[in-house]
C-alpha cells in the first residue's frame, strides 16, 4: 500500500494502482478516451493528464503512471498530484481542442449522440469554441462487417477498438495503419472481422466512429426505456439491458456482472433484436381440415385442446421444453402433466445424458465462470466454447493471457483464440486420459485447480452417461475434487436447460425426448424447436413467441411471449438463478406462457393451484428453496463427482461434435433475425472459402 | 508525408515467395532473435522483399506474416509505417531518393527535383513512360557535408550538380550503372576540403609552440 494525496485529500491505494485508478479510490473523476479497465494500457489520448506536485515540469497522463512511481517530497512528504489545477484545466482544454481539430461537427446526424464521451467530455473539460479554420481531414469509411458501422472521420485513434479485438476476443484482425495525421483504423484488406464479440467494439468506441449498424438512425439514447434482464441466447445469461421504445425493443447491451460476463456479450445477444419483431406469433391457431394453420379464438384452442386430452390415454400424454423456456412455465406445465397423471416430460430436447438423480454438481459448471480465472489447467471435452458460449471463451483467452495456462481439447478440432494441445477426436483420447496416459495428463495432475469442461455435444447419444462418468473419473483422478475446488464443469447451450433439471423437467422412467415425440398422442411443446417432430404421431401444442419448427408442426399454436416480454427465472450453466425482467409486451394476443398453462389447465378441470405469478414463484419456492435466492449459486455436493466416477463402463470409440452447428442460427428467434442470417451466410462462405484452400 | 496504402489490386501480383538465397538468408536472419520474439525480424524481412522484388507487394505482406506466424494486420501495420519500404512499384533501374533536408536545399536539391520532374515524372512516387525510373525526396540521408546528395539502391551519389544528376539518370537508364562512381561526384575523395585547405595551414605543432615560447 502506497500513501498518496489527490486533490489535498489523503488515501492509500495500492502502489501497482495508476494513478488514475488511485483517483478514481479518491472519488475524483478523471476525463479519459484509451483507457479502459479491462485493456492494457496505450497512453495515446492524452486527456487524462494531471499534475504532479514537485514531479516533472509538465502535466502527466495518469493512467500510464503508478503510484510507486512518484518519489516522497525531499522531507519525505507524500506524494502529491492534482486533478483541477489551472496547469491541468489548461492542458485538458488543450487536449481536446487538439482532439476536436479533426473531429467532424456532426453530432445531430451521429448514432452517438447522447451518450458519446466525447460529447460529455468536450462540454466539461473542453474550451466554448475552436479557433481552427484550416481544412478537416476525412477518412474513408471501412467495411468490417455486417455488424459494425464506420464513420472513420470521428475517430480519435484512441486504439481501444485494436486491444479489444487483440487482448480480450483474441483475433488480431483489428489495426491501426499509416501513421501521425494519416492514422486509420482498419482491418487487414478491410474483411470482415470474425469474432462473435466483435459487437463489444461498438460500447468500446467513445465516439460514434464504430456504431451498430443495425441499430443506425432507429433511436436516440434519450427516447428509450431502458429494462434490466439477463440474456437467453447461451447458457451463461449474461447481463443485459434492453432498450425498448414504446413496444418495439431497439437495442440489447451489456451490463456489468463480473461473475458471469464482466462487461461483455456476443453478437447473437446483441443483435437478436430484430428477430423480435419478425416470425411472430400473435394469435392462437388450429390445423383445419385440408391441413392448413388457421386464426381461431383463445376459448376454441382450449377447446380443441380439451377434447385432443380426453380421447388420449394418460400415459400418452408427453411434454418438451425448450431452450429458451423460464424455470416458471416449466414447472407450470409440469404440474399440469402431473395433474392429468403423465410423467413424460423432458427438457433435454437433444437427449443429452444429464440426470438430476445424479446430483446437482454432476451438471452443472461447478468451478464457476468467474473460476476460470483461479483455475490453472484446463480440458475441453466435445465442445467448441467459441461458439457456445463466446463470453467464457473471452474468460479462458484472459486466463491464458495471465500467464501458463495449459489447455487441451478433446472433440473437433477448431479455430480458438488462444493455444492448445489437441488430444483427440473423440472417446479414446478420453478414455486414455482417464487412465493417465499421456502428456497432457501430467499437466492436469500437477495443477492444483484442473477444469475439466464437458461441453453438450459429448453427452448426446446413447453412451453420453458413460462420457460423464468417464470425465468424472478424469476430475477426481486428477485431484480435481476436493473441499476447495470442484474443476468438474457441464458447459450449457441452452438457458432452459439447468432450471429445467433444477424442477427435475425429466421423465423418470429413462424415456428421452426423442421417444416421448414419438409415442406421445397429444404433445406439449414449450417452445420446443430444436427436437426432430418428423416422427411425432399425435396431436401437437406448440406454446411459443416464433413460427419455427415446433409451429410448423403443430395441431395447436398458441401465442406466447419471447423472453424480452416475460420476467421469469433462468438459472445459468453455473447454477445461478436470474430473472429476467419484462421490457415490453407480447404482440397481438399472445400472453405469458405460465398464465396460458394456468388458463388451459382451468378448461381441462385441473385448475393450477395459482392465480398469480407471484403465487406461482412461492409454491415453485416451496418445492425448490434455491429458487428464493436470485443471482446465487446452490453448490452441488461433490460426493456427487465422486460417486459418478465410480461407475464406469466400456465406451465405443467414436468422435464428439459440438452441439451448436451454426452460431448465428440457434433458436426461433435467432432464424427469425435478418441480420443473424447475414452474419450466417458471411462466415458460412468464410468457412467454404478456408476449406477449398 | 503522403498517405501510404497498399498499391491497387490491379499492379498487385497475385503471388509471393522468396528466390533460394533470400530464403536461406531470412531463415537465418529469424533465428538472431530470441524464441518467442521472432515477429521482429519483420522490417529486415520486408527490407529483402524490397530488394528481391522492388517494392512491397500485398502477397509479400502475407508470406512474410505467414513466415513469422504473426497476423496480416500487424504486418501491414508495419509496412505502412515506415517510409523506406515502397508500397507501389517504383522504377526497375532506378529509383532515385533526393534528400530534401536543409543543408541539400540550401545546396541545391531543389534544382535535382527539378531535373527528375523533367527527366522522370512531374510527380514523385510515378514512373516514366517505361516504368524503369521513379523518383522521390527523402529525408535527411547523413551526408550534409556532401550536399546536395541522392541515393539510388544502397548507393549514395553526393556532391551533385544538376548536369551530374542527367549524367546519372542517363547511366541507370541504359544500364550503364558501373561507369558512375559512387560517394562524391566532384572529385573529392570524402568529406574534405574540395581545393587546398582553407585553415589550419602549415606545421600546426610550430605554431602552438612559437606562442608558447
Amino acid at each position: 500500500m502506497a500513501k498518496i494525496k489527490i486533490d489535498g485529500k489523503e488515501i492509500e491505494v495500492p502502489g501497482h494502482y495508476t494513478l488514475l485508478q488511485a483517483a478514481e479510490e479518491a472519488g475524483v473523476e478523471i476525463p479519459r478516451f484509451c483507457f479502459h479497465e479491462r485493456l492494457s494500457i496505450s497512453g495515446n489520448c492524452r486527456m487524462c493528464l494531471v499534475e504532479v506536485k514537485g514531479g516533472p515540469p509538465k502535466p502527466v497522463t495518469s493512467c500510464a503512471m503508478e503510484v510507486f512511481d512518484l518519489r516522497l517530497g525531499s522531507n519525505g512528504e507524500i506524494p502529491e498530484i492534482f486533478t483541477n489545477s489551472p496547469m491541468v484545466k489548461k492542458s485538458r482544454e488543450g487536449v481536446m481542442e487538439f482532439l476536436l481539430i479533426n473531429h467532424p461537427l456532426d453530432c445531430p446526424i451521429c448514432d452517438q449522440g447522447g451518450e458519446c464521451d466525447l460529447q460529455d467530455q468536450a462540454i466539461t473539460y473542453g474550451r466554448r469554441r475552436s479557433r481552427y479554420i484550416e481544412n478537416k481531414r476525412v477518412v474513408k469509411d471501412k467495411y468490417i462487417g455486417p455488424l459494425i458501422k464506420t464513420v472513420m472521420t470521428r475517430c480519435i485513434h484512441c486504439t481501444r477498438c485494436v486491444r479489444f479485438s487483440t487482448e480480450i476476443a483474441g483475433v488480431s484482425e483489428v489495426g491501426l495503419v499509416g501513421r501521425g495525421e494519416d492514422a486509420e483504423i482498419t482491418t487487414f484488406l478491410e474483411h470482415a472481422i470474425t469474432s462473435e464479440l466483435q459487437g463489444n467494439l461498438i460500447d468500446l468506441c467513445p465516439v460514434g466512429a464504430l456504431t451498430a449498424r443495425p441499430y443506425a438512425f432507429h433511436a436516440r439514447p434519450w427516447e428509450l426505456n431502458k429494462t434490466e434482464s439477463i440474456d437467453v441466447m447461451d447458457a451463461l445469461g449474461s447481463a443485459i439491458r434492453i432498450d425498448t421504445r414504446g413496444r418495439e425493443v431497439m437495442r440489447i447491451i451489456p451490463r456489468i456482472n463480473e461473475s458471469v460476463n464482466e462487461e461483455w456479450i456476443s453478437d447473437k445477444t446483441r443483435f437478436i433484436w430484430d428477430g423480435l419483431r419478425t416470425q411472430r406469433l400473435d394469435r392462437p391457431y388450429l390445423r383445419n381440415q385440408e391441413g392448413r394453420l388457421t386464426a381461431i379464438s383463445w376459448e376454441q384452442a382450449f377447446a380443441s385442446i380439451k377434447s385432443a386430452i380426453s380421447k388420449a390415454k394418460k400415459k400418452r400424454i408427453g411434454a418438451i421444453a425448450g431452450d429458451l423456456a423460464t424455470v416458471e412455465e416449466m414447472y407450470a406445465l409440469k404440474l399440469l402433466l402431473k395433474s392429468l397423471g403423465s410423467e413424460n416430460i423432458d427438457c433435454r430436447q437433444d437427449g443429452v445424458s444429464l440426470d438430476p438423480l445424479l446430483g446437482r454438481s454432476s451438471y452443472i459448471f461447478n468451478p464457476t465462470i468467474a473460476g476460470i480465472e483461479e483455475s490453472d489447467a484446463f480440458l475441453i471435452v466435445g465442445s467448441n466454447p467459441r461458439f457456445e458460449a463466446a463470453v467464457l471463451n473471452a474468460r479462458i483467452l484472459k486466463r491464458q493471457n495471465m500467464g501458463t495456462y495449459p489447455i487441451g481439447v478433446i472433440g473437433e478440432r477448431s479455430e480458438l483464440p488462444y493455444a492448445y494441445d489437441y488430444l483427440g477426436a473423440g472417446t479414446e483420447a478420453l478414455s486414455n486420459l482417464a487412465v493417465g496416459q499421456g502428456a497432457f495428463f501430467n499437466g492436469l495432475k500437477k495443477a492444483e485447480k484442473p477444469l475439466i469442461m464437458v461441453g453438450q455435444g459429448a453427452l448426446v447419444g446413447k453412451d453420453g452417461i458413460k462420457i460423464l462418468q468417464l470425465a468424472a473419473k478424469l476430475t477426481n483422478y486428477v485431484g480435481g475434487v476436493s473441499d476447495k475446488w470442484n474443476g468438474f464443469a457441464v458447459l450449457h447451450t441452452a438457458a432452459s436447460r439447468v432450471g429445467g433439471l433444477d424442477i427435475g423437467f425429466v421423465s423418470k422412467s429413462g424415456i428421452t425426448a426423442a421417444d416421448i415425440v414419438r409415442d406421445s398422442s397429444v404433445l406439449f411443446l414449450l417452445g420446443a424447436d430444436e427436437i426432430n417432430l418428423s416422427t411425432k404421431k399425435g396431436f401437437v401444442i406448440y406454446i411459443g413467441s416464433h413460427g419455427d419448427k415446433g409451429a410448423h408442426a403443430a395441431d395447436v399454436v398458441l401465442p406466447a411471449s419471447a423472453y424480452t416480454e416475460k420476467t421469469g427465472f433462468y438459472v445459468n450453466t453455473e447454477g445461478r438463478v436470474q430473472m429476467t425482467n419484462r421490457a415490453g409486451f407480447a404482440p397481438g394476443e399472445a400472453k405469458e406462457d405460465w398464465a396460458i398453462l394456468r388458463a388451459l389447465s382451468d378448461v381441462l378441470g385441473h385448475r393450477l393451484p395459482f392465480d398469480s405469478l407471484h403465487a406461482l414463484r412461492l409454491n415453485l419456492v416451496k418445492d425448490y428453496p434455491h429458487f428464493g435466492a436470485i443471482n446465487e449459486i446452490m453448490p452441488g455436493k461433490i460426493d456427487d463427482i465422486i460417486a459418478l466416477s465410480r461407475k464406469i463402463g466400456t465406451v465405443d470409440n467414436y468422435p464428439f461434435m459440438s452441439s451448436i452447428k451454426d452460431f448465428y442460427l440457434t433458436n426461433p428467434i435467432a432464424r427469425a433475425s435478418a441480420v443473424m442470417a447475414e452474419c450466417s451466410t458471411l462466415a458460412h462462405s468464410r468457412s467454404t472459402q478456408i476449406k477449398e484452400e | 508525408m503522403s498517405i501510404r496504402r497498399l498499391a491497387e489490386e490491379i499492379v498487385q501480383p497475385s503471388t509471393f515467395s522468396f528466390n533460394a538465397d533470400n530464403l536461406t538468408w531470412a531463415k537465418k536472419a529469424i533465428l538472431k532473435y530470441p524464441v518467442g520474439r521472432e515477429q521482429s525480424a519483420i522490417v529486415p524481412l520486408l527490407m529483402r522483399v524490397q530488394e528481391q522484388e522492388g517494392w512491397v507487394t500485398r502477397a509479400s505482406i502475407e508470406y512474410v506474416a505467414d513466415m513469422l506466424s504473426m497476423p496480416y494486420i500487424r504486418a501491414l501495420e508495419i509496412a505502412v509505417f515506415y517510409t523506406q519500404f515502397q508500397l507501389k512499384p517504383v522504377g526497375t533501374k532506378a529509383h532515385i531518393q533526393i534528400c530534401g533536408t536543409t543543408p541539400c536545399m540550401l545546396r541545391g536539391a531543389e534544382e535535382l527535383k527539378a531535373i527528375c520532374r523533367k527527366r522522370i515524372h512531374c510527380y514523385p512516387f510515378e514512373r516514366n513512360a517505361e516504368c524503369t525510373l521513379s523518383w522521390e525526396e527523402v529525408e535527411c540521408l547523413g551526408g550534409c557535408v556532401n550536399a546536395p546528395m541522392i541515393m539510388i539502391f544502397k548507393d549514395t551519389y553526393e556532391d551533385l550538380t544538376p548536369e551530374r544528376l542527367e549524367d546519372i539518370i542517363d547511366a541507370f537508364a541504359s544500364g550503364r550503372r558501373e561507369s558512375i562512381p559512387v560517394g562524391p561526384q566532384n572529385g573529392r575523395h570524402s568529406s574534405e576540403p574540395l581545393t587546398d585547405l582553407a585553415l589550419l595551414k602549415g606545421n600546426i605543432l610550430s605554431v602552438s609552440e612559437k606562442k608558447q615560447s
